[in-house]
């Protein structure tokens, strides 16, 4: 029986994306580079023509990508934009760079972390020793007019000396982030709205405290007698979750641990058309803005492509997947 | 490239991957040369049992086997950690004879020509490791004099600049190209070449490096056994999907 309390936060993709994510919204992205990507709802924001968005990133790949082509960012606060193997730099977040399409600013993986962590916590800054020599902490790239703008960090970062100890040396204050929205792509969540994420967490756990609306979608909806029969498992609590959508296959074409791996052949093709404007264009048309929902998409996948990327539920991968 | 790097780790290292030629490395130095030592990536999956090599960072095959899984806080907990000697293992787009990396641009931060995917982990882990180890192809126009852009610390100026802006330990170890191991004096901080692998000339090497390299104390290397060569090719990456690249 699902509980009264998440019945209302049960929703399609397409409900998720109308209600929570508006232009300009500040969007955290799970997952990082091939896996748990939440491309389901990602393909809706693309769909729903979302304008605008301010992505704060650690080390994101094919959504995005995705989004960044389609046109939907205005702005993003990174440490990695690559998708492993299949682009060492992502194509369109590449290109969107060189052409001065979007705003950038660069930081590192532990410092994104770092800043979401801050916001989870409820702390305005939070001080690391990475960073020290380097033109990350040298070079801004917004501007000073940028830095007024809603959830914009007046400065991207300050250096200070350790004020605990006069014989130390520097550290750098990084500032928090609360960002409007998290999306996360998770394994399961309970009949209850608990959240269980199998494999790595990346960050999505201090993503998603720190946001102020945080969508999950799941490849199941489990029994509550399931979820709380071993709770050390749990990620997230019901109380911190405001839309969860079930979406099986929802992390597709990136890896979704102990469900699928990531769908080589499909990222392959990806590969090949993202480099070419007009391919790239009628690539989203036919596999995102042609599609009209998840199940549509699924279809057009096929099968037989969903069966050989299905992972071994005692390794966590598809073992033996032709990935050349 | 990837069985030099692994006859640089000690048995018992703690061993930091990124992508590519870098985990490929460290699945052979865990295989071949320190059974003993422990791989874990920046992603969180500490000690996996890499029966498959991974083609990413946060691909599945990192999860499977390992100690524990856990998230990016954790893991560079774990690079940063006073009581471990830490080893990363890194590539870039860019080096300076002090081992300073660039992983973000060529050109114009603003307007580059080139961008790339930027840091990810690896500023953080040239900072914050016991030490690290650099994976290039030695060509002039990456060998440079001055970098478009500083994502990951090395000996800075060189001396004892890196020490003085903060940093209590790490800093490059080596770099291994497609033609030797670059390694780095113990005062001056700068990059010599230590070793060049047979059938490679110290000219060449001198040539397609972007600044003056002392080449003076160079030796030949040890080239792999059939054995090390065989590890790599039919067991560690037997689909080819990093030596594939020309990289191994």
């Amino acid at each position: 029986m699902i509980d009264l309390e998440i019945k209302e936060k049960l929703m399609s993709p397409q409900e998720a994306v109308r209600r929570f994510i508006k232009n300009g919204s500040q969007v955290a992205i799970g997952g990082f580079t091939i896996n748990r990507n939440p491309m389901g709802v990602i393909y809706e924001i693309v769909r729903q023509g979302v304008k605008d968005l301010h992505l704060v990133c650690h080390s994101n790949g094919q959504a995005l990508d995705v989004l960044i082509g389609a046109g939907c960012v205005k702005r993003v606060e990174i440490a990695y934009g690559g998708n492993g193997r299949f682009a060492p730099t992502c194509v369109r977040f590449r290109k969107a760079i060189e052409q001065g399409d979007i705003e950038f600013e660069d930081y590192s993986n532990y410092h994104m972390s770092l800043r979401f962590l801050a916001g989870t916590l409820g702390i305005p800054f939070i001080p690391t020793k990475s960073g020290l020599g380097t033109s990350l902490l040298d070079v801004e790239g917004f501007s000073p007019v940028l830095r007024k703008e809603r959830k914009v960090a007046a400065k991207k970062l300050v250096v200070i000396e350790n004020p605990f100890d006069e014989n130390s040396h520097k550290v750098v204050l990084l500032p928090a982030l609360n960002p409007d929205v998290a999306l996360l792509h998770v394994q399961y969540v309970g009949e209850d709205g608990t959240v269980r994420i199998k494999g790595l967490t990346f960050a999505d756990l201090e993503q998603a405290k720190s946001a102020d609306i945080v969508i999950v979608t799941c490849e199941e909806i489990v029994p509550r007698s399931f979820i709380r029969r071993d709770p050390d498992q749990n990620s997230l609590p019901p109380f911190l979750i405001d839309a969860i959508v079930k979406l099986p296959m929802g992390a597709h074409p990136t890896a979704c641990a102990y469900f699928y791996d990531y769908d080589v052949s499909h990222l392959n093709l990806y590969k090949k058309v993202v480099k070419d404007n007009q391919r790239f264009q009628d690539y989203l048309q036919e596999w995102v803005l042609g599609v009209a929902n998840h199940e549509e998409y699924l279809d057009k996948i096929g099968m037989d492509a969903l069966l050989k990327i299905k992972a071994s539920p005692v390794l966590g991968y598809a073992p033996g997947l032709d990935r050349r | 490239m990837a069985i030099t790097a692994g006859k640089l780790i000690r048995n018992g290292d703690i061993l930091f991957a990124g992508t590519g030629v870098a985990m490929l490395a460290a699945t052979v130095a865990k295989r071949i040369h320190a059974p003993r030592s422990v791989v874990f990536f920046e992603t969180g999956g500490i000690d996996p049992s890499l029966d498959e090599l991974p083609m990413a960072v946060a691909d599945s095959r990192v999860m499977s086997g390992t100690s524990m899984n856990s998230g990016l806080i954790d893991a560079f907990s774990i690079v940063g950690h006073r009581k471990l000697h830490t080893i990363a293992f890194l590539g870039a787009a860019q080096i300076d004879k002090f081992g300073n990396l660039n992983s973000t641009c060529i050109g114009n931060y603003w307007k580059p020509k080139v961008r790339f995917s930027g840091s990810g982990g690896a500023c953080d882990a040239a900072a914050l490791a016991s030490g690290f180890i650099v994976f290039m192809q030695h060509e002039k126009n990456k060998f440079v004099e001055k970098l478009d852009y500083l994502t990951s610390p090395g000996w800075l100026q060189g001396g004892e600049t890196r020490r003085k802006m903060g940093m209590v330990r790490g800093g490059p170890m080596a770099v291994v190209t497609n033609l030797g191991v670059m390694k780095f004096d113990d005062q001056t901080k700068e990059m010599y070449l230590a070793e060049y692998y047979p059938g490679v000339t110290t000219q060449r090497i001198a040539e397609n490096t972007g600044f003056k390299m002392d080449v003076s104390k160079a030796q030949v290397a040890v080239p792999p056994s059939d054995e090390e060569l065989r590890i790599l090719r039919t067991e560690v990456d037997p689909q080819r999907l990093i030596l594939g690249e020309g990289l191994g």
